[in-house]
């Protein structure tokens, strides 16, 4: 990412001027979560206003009706469930706009170009394979979100906290449910760790009705579906870095990476995954072996390879369904390398539609020749780029001190709270004198850190402790 | 409207990436494979010094600070002489390095003078309560380590971003 590149990101999309209309967007957005923090039982005055104006917003859409019969029921206080959806429905299409003006800035400011997303297969769209046999357990879901909106974040307790664990435990039992399974788990132990909310001085407000909204989305009949195959890919894979997600129960490690295709053409930016279920005491590097399944994807990670694929399967969004037997570990080629080859021109996948929310914007790019300024941030001629420090994965030997030292960083362009942050991925420093390289998934093989491994085994192996009580006491 | 003003209330109002539960400690989980601060109660389950087979099911309710300490199949814990045992003692100890003493107090509602154990500040009686609910819940936490991988992306994981290591 050039200085002109981020002047330009800045400019266009964080001016007041810009005529993007996020802005409103986002106020209309914030009006209607105000809303959820007291609940969709009683709302009036200055709320009762922000649900009919986010209603309005739609005015002249196909959603106009329906979202204006759902404002009407929430200020009379007679809420059906098909009011919430379509309620959620809006702020979903709302601050979908908003992503696609994003993503949309950035791209253009990046001079990256995107693929379009294919045109949808009409027969193919509603209730497909997967989705009708969990009929019962999305009932379930959607009764237990209903209630939560009725609620409000404010009158949450221990009971209706408590309700939720059914009903994750039976969407665990569903692989095509996983995604609404991990969601629900996440926010329903925010939920519990917050419990009483009723005196909390600050709540995560746009957050929970960001997972609120979501999970409504996703336990609508025949919305989580398996994804469509779009083709098999084969070339060279070229790894730029690893960005981990986690909560109490769940870990990710999402590969972002560069495809040079066998037998020429355009490289391509590309995603891989691995989601492992887990419990909230098994931390920090001992993540890394809840995935050793994947051995050549972690043996790429860990001594910074490139990866040497055959007719691995790509699916919509331009994420490749990692397959140990379909690959190898090839050629050294550390991140930096990668990024300077070929992320320019590079071409990025499409979102799904499902997907198109602000917080999945997670663009790679490699920042150098800037000075780090007091705070933390990049200073790139001028131009100010923050740097997310404080979440650096603590299963990597990335910490704030190296970022703040490096000379260049290859991480991922997000956006959120109204602002650009830069998550750092990989960094080049010094230490010791000595230009280094550091990345997240370093330890993707066990730390390398004589320290950080001298901690894992001090607590010993959870995984196998955790083990060992399940085979004497389940099933009994 | 909710106040957005000052500057950590905006972050935490408008941010859509924002680390809500605190990361847990890494501990040993030999003694005390279980602990969790739920449903009102620091719950937990302590594995038995002698018997490989059993373990205890040990709670103390905040705010009362009432204790049960009992086998998975409710039989009450012989160490139990009108005081706190020795397995209610390590579940309060194994909570601390979990959680820091600071949030089992809060949670717990006690007050710790400087200086002083966490567990020696706890009221409370013995007050039987049903092992059976904490019991299923450990037995659903050792499920987790149960459930396949997936190399299915996860978008919605983007909410969750890694938490960082208490160094």
């Amino acid at each position: 990412m050039l200085a002109v590149q981020l002047a330009a990101l800045l400019g266009g999309t964080q001016d007041a001027g810009a005529g993007a209309g996020h802005e409103e967007a986002l106020a209309l957005l914030d009006g209607f979560d105000d809303a959820l923090v007291d609940g969709l039982a009683r709302v009036t005055g200055e709320r009762a206003d922000a649900v009919t104006a986010l209603a309005a917003a739609f005015a002249g859409s196909p959603l106009a009706d329906r979202l204006a019969e759902a404002a009407d029921a929430v200020v009379s206080g007679s809420i059906a469930p098909e009011h919430l959806t379509a309620l959620a429905g809006g702020r979903i299409a709302l601050y979908g706009a908003v992503h696609d003006a994003l993503l949309g800035g950035l791209d253009a400011a990046l001079g990256r170009e995107r693929a379009d997303w294919p045109p949808s297969d009409p027969a193919g769209t509603a209730g497909g394979p997967g989705a009708q046999p969990a009929g019962n357990v999305l009932d379930g879901a959607r009764a237990w979100l209903r209630e939560l909106a009725i609620t409000g974040w404010r009158g949450v307790g221990h009971d209706l906290v408590s309700a939720a664990d059914q009903i994750i435990e039976a969407l665990l039992g569903v692989p095509s449910l996983r995604r609404l399974a991990v969601l629900l788990d996440g926010f329903a132990a925010e939920l519990r760790a917050c419990c009483p909310i009723g005196s909390a001085e600050r709540l995560p407000v746009r957050r929970w009705a960001d997972l609120w909204t979501r999970a409504l989305l996703l336990s609508q009949d025949g919305v989580l579906t398996e994804p469509r195959p779009t083709a098999t890919v084969s070339g060279r894979l070229l790894v730029l870095g690893v960005d981990v997600h986690e909560h109490g129960t769940a870990v990710q490690f999402q590969v972002h990476a560069v495809l040079e295709p066998a037998g020429g053409g355009r490289p391509r930016l590309m995603r891989t995954c691995v989601a492992v279920a887990k419990v909230d005491t098994v931390t920090g590097p001992t993540l890394w072996k809840l995935a050793q399944r994947h051995k050549v994807l972690l043996a790429a990670l860990a001594d910074r390879r490139s990866l040497e694929i055959t007719d691995m399967t790509l699916v919509d969004g331009g994420d490749l369904v990692w397959d140990d037997d379909r690959a190898f570990v090839g050629a050294p080629a550390d991140p930096f390398a990668a990024a300077r080859l070929c992320l320019s021109g590079a071409l990025a996948p499409a979102v799904p539609p499902l997907d198109r929310v602000p917080v999945r914007i997670a663009e790679p790019v490699l920042v150098e020749g800037y000075k780090v300024t007091r705070d933390g941030s990049f200073d790139l001629g001028g131009a100010v780029l923050a740097v997310d420090t404080e979440r650096l994965p603590g299963c990597g030997p990335l910490t704030p001190a190296l970022v703040r030292s490096s000379s260049a960083c290859v991480g991922l362009v997000r956006w959120d709270g109204g602002q650009w942050t830069l998550q750092p991925l990989a960094v080049q420093a010094k230490v010791k004198r000595e230009t280094t390289v550091v990345a997240t998934g370093d330890w993707a093989l066990g730390p390398t850190d004589p320290k950080a491994a001298k901690a894992e085994a001090r607590t010993g192996d959870a995984v196998a402790v955790l083990r060992e009580r399940a085979g004497r006491l389940l099933r009994r | 409207m909710t106040d957005r003003s000052p500057d950590g209330m905006t972050v935490w109002a408008r941010n859509s990436r924002l680390p809500v539960v605190p990361p847990v400690r890494p501990r040993k989980l030999a003694k005390v494979p279980f602990v969790e601060l739920a449903d009102g109660r620091l719950q937990g389950v302590v594995s038995s010094g002698s018997d490989i087979g059993r373990v205890y099911v040990s709670s103390i309710a905040a705010g009362t600070h009432n204790y049960n300490c009992s086998t998975n199949n409710n039989r009450p814990c012989g160490g139990l002489y009108g005081a706190p045992c020795k397995h209610l003692r390590a579940l309060v100890a194994e909570a601390v390095v979990q959680y820091g003493a600071d949030r089992v107090a809060r949670y717990l509602r006690v007050e710790v003078p400087e200086g002083a154990e966490l567990a020696d500040c706890l009221g409370g009686v013995h007050e039987p309560a049903p092992a059976a609910v904490v019991f299923s819940r450990f037995l659903r936490h050792l499920a987790y380590l149960e459930v396949p991988d997936t190399t299915l992306p996860i978008p919605e994981l983007h909410w969750f971003p890694a938490t960082g290591v208490v160094r």
